[in-house]
Parts: C-alpha cells; sequence; structure tokens
C-alpha cells in the first residue's frame, strides 16, 4: 500500500503558492479578467470579492473532486455548475445578511462569480482529475492569486483615482490637493484597469523570462 | 560649420564599441545624424537607394510645415487674453504673450518625451528614433493653453511609455502618441480639457477679472449648445480667431501645412481629401434628418469647427498608424471623418469627436489594410483563371 500523503507536502505546497505567481490565473492563465475590471475601483469590494471567490472555488473545487468518479463526463459542465451556483448564492445571501453595504457596491458582481473564468477554469482543469484535498489547496491559491492581482490593481485605482486608501483621505492628509495635485479621472474607468493588469503582466514578464509567450 | 565636424569626429571613437562611453552610443548617435547626413550607404546588393530623405528629415518637414499653425496659435492665445480681460490688443504684445504662455507646454512636451525615448533607445541598445520630433510639436497644439505642465508631463510619459514603447518604439505604436495624450488629458482630467473657461489663458485662475458677459465659449462648444446663429463669421473661423487649442483654430494655417506636406510627399493627400469628405458626407446625412439646430448647421461649416482641419491634416496622415494600402487610405480617411461629425454632434458627452474617431479608426487600419490586400489577391486570382 502506498504511503499516506501528508497533508502539506511540497507537491501541495506548490498547489497554494503557484498560482500567486508563475501560475497566476489573472497574469499568466488570463482567467477572471472581467470580474477584475469591474470591482477594483475600490480596495474594499475588491478584498471581498477575493474572499467570496476564495469561498466558492475552493469548496466547488472540493465537491466535484469528490464527486469526479460519479459524473458522467457529457453532462459535467452542467453538474459543474449547478455546485458553483449553489455556493455562489450561499455566498450572496450571507454578504446581504452581514455585510450588506459592500453587497450594494459589488452589485451584480457576486453573482457573476458563477461565470468567472477561474472557477469553471479550476474545475476543469484540475478538480476533474484531482482528489478533493489537493483541489481546495488549488482553489484557494487560485483565488488568492486573484486576489493579489485584484488588490494590486484597486490600491493603485484607490489611491490615484479617489486619492484615499480604504476610504482614508491620504492625498488630502498629505495636503497634494493645495500644490495643484488632482484625481486621475481615468483611474475610475475600467480601462485603466485593463492598463493596469498589462503593467503587471509585464513587469512579471520582466522579472521572470520563462512566463514570455512564444509567438 | 567643419570645426563642429572635426569635434564629433573627435569624439567619435569614444562612442564606438570598446570606448569610454559605449553605453551612450544611441545618444551620440542620435546627434550626430541630426547635425550631418549619415554617411551610410547601402551595401552593394540589391536594388534599394539610399538617399539623404531619411526619417529625421521627414520628420523636420512635418515640424515645419506646423510652425504656421504654432505661430498663429501663439498670436491667438495673446489676442484672447487681451480680449477676455479687456486689455489694449495688439499684434506684437499679443504674440509675446502666447509665446510665453506656449513655449513651456513645448518644453515640458520635448524633455519628457524625448527623455523617455533617449532612455529606452538607450537600454535597448537601439538608435534613438525621431518619430517624437513632431508628436513633440504636435502635443503643444492640440491641448488647452492652460493645462497644467505636470498633467501634460504625466500624460506625455504615459503615452510614450505604454502607447508607443512598450509596442517596440516608432513605427510599431497602433495609436497616434500626440492623440494618446490628449485623450489621456481628457479622461483623466476633464475639468482642464473641457467646458468654456478653459481656453482661454488665465481664464480659470482669475475668473473674477474678466470682462462682463464674456464666455470664452468655443464656436463648438455654442454649437452643441444650439446657439448656430450666434457663430463667428465663416472669416474669422477660417482664418482661426476664435478661442480653442493652441494650434487647431486657424484653418488657413493648418492648410499652409497641408501645402507644404502634400507637396513633398510626406503626408497622403488621399487621406487628407477622405477625411474631408466624410466628414462633408456625414454632415449632409445630418442636414437630411435636421433634428435640431446643430444637426441643421451646414455640412461644409463642420470643417472649419474645432480640430476638424487639424485632425485631418496633421494627425490621421501619420504614417505609422494610417492605412498603408492606397485604396485603404481612401476608406481609413473617410470614415475617420464620418466618425468625427457623428461623435460630434450626436454625443453630448464628446463635444468634440475628431480625437476619438482617429483614435478609434487607428486600431481599424490593419483591418482595413487585410481585407484591400485580401480583395487584391483575390481579384488577380481571378485573372489567371480567366486566362488559363
Amino acid at each position: 500500500m502506498k504511503e499516506k500523503e501528508p497533508l502539506f507536502s511540497t507537491k501541495n505546497l506548490k498547489l497554494l503558492t503557484n498560482p500567486l505567481n508563475e501560475d497566476n490565473p489573472i497574469t499568466v492563465q488570463v482567467l477572471g479578467i472581467c470580474s477584475a475590471l469591474a470591482i477594483t475601483v475600490k480596495l474594499e469590494p475588491a478584498i471581498v470579492m477575493t474572499f467570496s471567490v476564495m469561498a466558492v472555488l475552493a469548496v466547488s473545487n472540493m465537491v466535484i473532486s469528490m464527486l469526479r468518479n460519479l459524473i458522467p463526463p457529457r453532462i459535467r459542465i452542467i453538474v459543474q455548475l449547478t455546485v458553483i451556483a449553489a455556493m455562489v448564492i450561499l455566498v450572496d445571501q450571507l454578504l446581504k445578511a452581514y455585510a450588506y453595504d459592500v453587497s450594494k457596491q459589488l452589485s451584480v458582481f457576486v453573482g457573476l462569480i458563477i461565470t468567472n473564468c477561474i472557477i469553471m477554469g479550476r474545475l476543469e482543469a484540475f478538480a476533474m482529475t484531482n482528489k478533493p484535498w489537493p483541489s481546495f489547496l488549488d482553489g484557494i491559491g487560485n483565488s488568492a492569486g486573484y486576489g493579489i492581482i485584484l488588490v494590486i490593481v484597486a490600491f493603485f485605482r484607490e489611491l490615484l483615482g479617489s486619492g484615499e486608501v480604504f476610504g482614508f483621505p491620504v492625498i488630502e492628509k498629505i495636503g497634494l490637493y493645495n500644490i495643484g495635485y488632482e484625481d486621475n479621472g481615468l483611474m475610475i474607468l475600467p480601462p485603466m484597469a485593463l492598463m493596469l493588469v498589462g503593467v503587471i503582466i509585464w513587469v512579471q514578464r520582466s522579472k521572470n523570462k520563462e512566463l514570455i509567450e512564444e509567438n | 560649420m567643419k570645426l563642429l565636424r572635426n569635434y564629433i569626429d573627435k569624439i567619435k571613437p569614444n562612442f564606438e564599441k570598446g570606448g569610454k562611453f559605449e553605453k551612450l552610443h544611441s545618444t551620440f548617435d542620435a546627434f550626430e545624424t541630426f547635425l550631418y547626413v549619415p554617411d551610410t550607404v547601402t551595401k552593394p546588393k540589391g536594388s534599394h537607394i539610399r538617399d539623404t530623405m531619411d526619417m529625421k528629415r521627414a520628420m523636420i518637414i512635418v515640424v515645419i510645415a506646423l510652425v504656421p499653425s504654432l505661430l498663429f496659435g501663439m498670436w491667438n492665445v495673446g489676442h484672447w487674453h487681451a480680449e477676455a480681460f479687456g486689455q489694449e490688443s495688439s499684434f506684437w504684445p499679443n504674440f509675446w504673450y502666447g509665446f510665453l504662455r506656449v513655449l513651456p507646454l513645448i518644453i515640458v512636451s520635448y524633455v519628457v518625451g524625448l527623455g523617455i525615448e533617449f532612455a529606452v533607445a538607450q537600454m535597448r541598445g537601439h538608435e534613438v528614433n525621431e518619430g517624437y520630433l513632431v508628436s513633440g510639436m504636435l502635443i503643444p497644439l492640440i491641448v488647452p493653453v492652460d493645462v497644467p505642465l505636470w498633467m501634460l508631463a504625466l500624460a506625455i510619459a504615459f503615452a510614450v511609455i505604454l502607447g508607443k514603447e512598450v509596442f517596440g518604439g516608432t513605427g510599431m505604436n497602433i495609436l497616434n502618441p500626440a492623440l494618446t495624450v490628449r485623450a489621456f488629458l481628457f479622461f483623466a482630467y476633464p475639468g482642464w480639457m473641457s467646458g468654456d473657461s478653459v481656453w482661454i489663458s488665465g481664464m480659470t485662475k482669475h475668473a473674477s477679472e474678466l470682462i462682463d458677459g464674456f464666455s470664452g465659449a468655443t464656436p463648438l462648444a455654442e454649437a452643441a449648445a444650439g446657439n448656430v446663429g450666434s457663430l463667428p463669421s465663416i472669416f474669422d473661423m477660417f482664418m482661426g480667431i476664435i478661442p480653442g487649442s493652441v494650434g487647431e483654430t486657424s484653418v488657413l494655417a493648418i492648410l499652409i501645412g497641408a501645402v507644404i506636406l502634400i507637396w513633398t510627399g510626406i503626408a497622403s493627400w488621399k487621406t487628407m481629401l477622405a477625411m474631408f469628405a466624410g466628414g462633408l458626407f456625414m454632415g449632409l446625412i445630418l442636414n437630411a434628418f435636421a433634428a435640431n439646430p446643430y444637426m441643421e448647421l451646414p455640412a461644409w461649416e463642420h470643417l472649419f469647427l474645432g480640430g476638424f482641419a487639424f485632425g485631418a491634416v496633421f494627425m490621421v496622415t501619420d504614417p505609422v498608424t494610417s492605412a498603408q494600402t492606397e485604396r485603404g487610405k481612401w476608406i481609413y480617411g473617410f470614415l475617420t471623418g464620418l466618425f468625427a461629425i457623428l461623435i460630434r454632434v450626436l454625443n453630448p458627452a464628446y463635444p468634440e469627436g475628431v480625437m476619438l474617431a482617429i483614435l478609434l479608426m487607428n486600431v481599424f487600419a490593419p483591418l482595413i489594410d487585410h481585407y484591400v490586400i485580401e480583395a487584391n489577391i483575390k481579384k488577380r486570382l481571378k485573372r489567371i483563371k480567366v486566362k488559363a
């Protein structure tokens, strides 16, 4: 009989840490861009969104992994969607109950977690062929990788676009407005999120040359 | 002059491979070829002819073509400042005031833009590209004169790095760099880029000292508000004695530039003509509907308003971002003119559509070229079949 693998073996830890950098869902796999544009105007919703996605992805990854040998391949997408939808509704209800303001800010985007490509992508690519525990870790890792990019983008957009960090008026306190500084309106608009993601991709690729795609 | 040449030759070895300042080769090369015609000739194979008309000289001619607009713009800035504050208005003081106001824009434009260009060229070990010589002159001409310099610098850094250098520098950019600067400013700091008070020097800061009843609105804004009756005379609009961005107002000065560009063969007359035709066409369509006073404005008057003429002569013809095929130029120019007037008249959020129309068509230019070439291939294939 095979020796039991420890819970946090190197292989399993890789599942957690890889998505943070060299296998990042947004900058390397290029999944989940749409929500990265929509909810990164401010930091708070970005962080709430990260945790929502983390809950949905980790649990549905695990559930699907448990069911993976029972699901007939032809209807697997429907089964996956059912699991994801159930999780998203749960998260949505929880947010409405305990964090109503943020839930208002996120508006439809909580519901749209269902269509977040990262979730479907990880279910298809990982959970369908792996055991529950690694799948769970993979879910946590990927949503954390997603969250890191979200937070970086949201930080710059909130700081430069509205002059605040977590709603705290940093720029005003420093007194930059008095010497003629003005908030950058472009930062509030979705295209800037795309450009910031582009810049992150640029920085990441120039640090780690292996990531540069051949074409 | 001989002295300079000798000096350059003397210090040249320092910048060659193995020299003391090897790292600064790009910078040296840029200055040497700027001052003197390069002495490199094509290797004796193939049939290419290399003459003295390299990119640097082509760019300089565009800058020369811009000079009438620039000089007129300087005078216009002073003229409207005097008008707005009820000061005595005469030619030289007006010009001098405008000169002092526009000069910082030009300096910031070149220092920031060329600084980044030199740094990037040095980092990559390329020659310094000359494309920025023109962009750097275009930028001060398409912004309101009062735009804060740090905003301009930021916008230029954005446009040169993210709009141009990430794609590989001059010749590789998809979007026109000067218009990218303007678009950045327009969306990032709308308060400084549109409205009635930004076009006249000093108007935002010293609003209380204005003479009574002076509005400062551009004819374009008047027209958009439906006050078609209160537009300045056609003569004033043609000469450019209207408020607006620094260099865009005078159709006459722009036409002088157009003549220089077409005569030297640097800009395509097809693109220019097609853009005017497209604008006229859209104007006529809107006239046919005539649902509001703005739509009833005679189609040809649109060509005098706002930045249409400037865009048609200097922006849309940018050889890098425009369509390259001859038939493509007609389509590209026509659609740009069409969209410019369409956005201008029908979208109240964007009072001037020329910038957005040109940027939009910049994106489509490669697609237009692709289909023009495909169509040509098909046509010629058919010809073979008919013969066989």
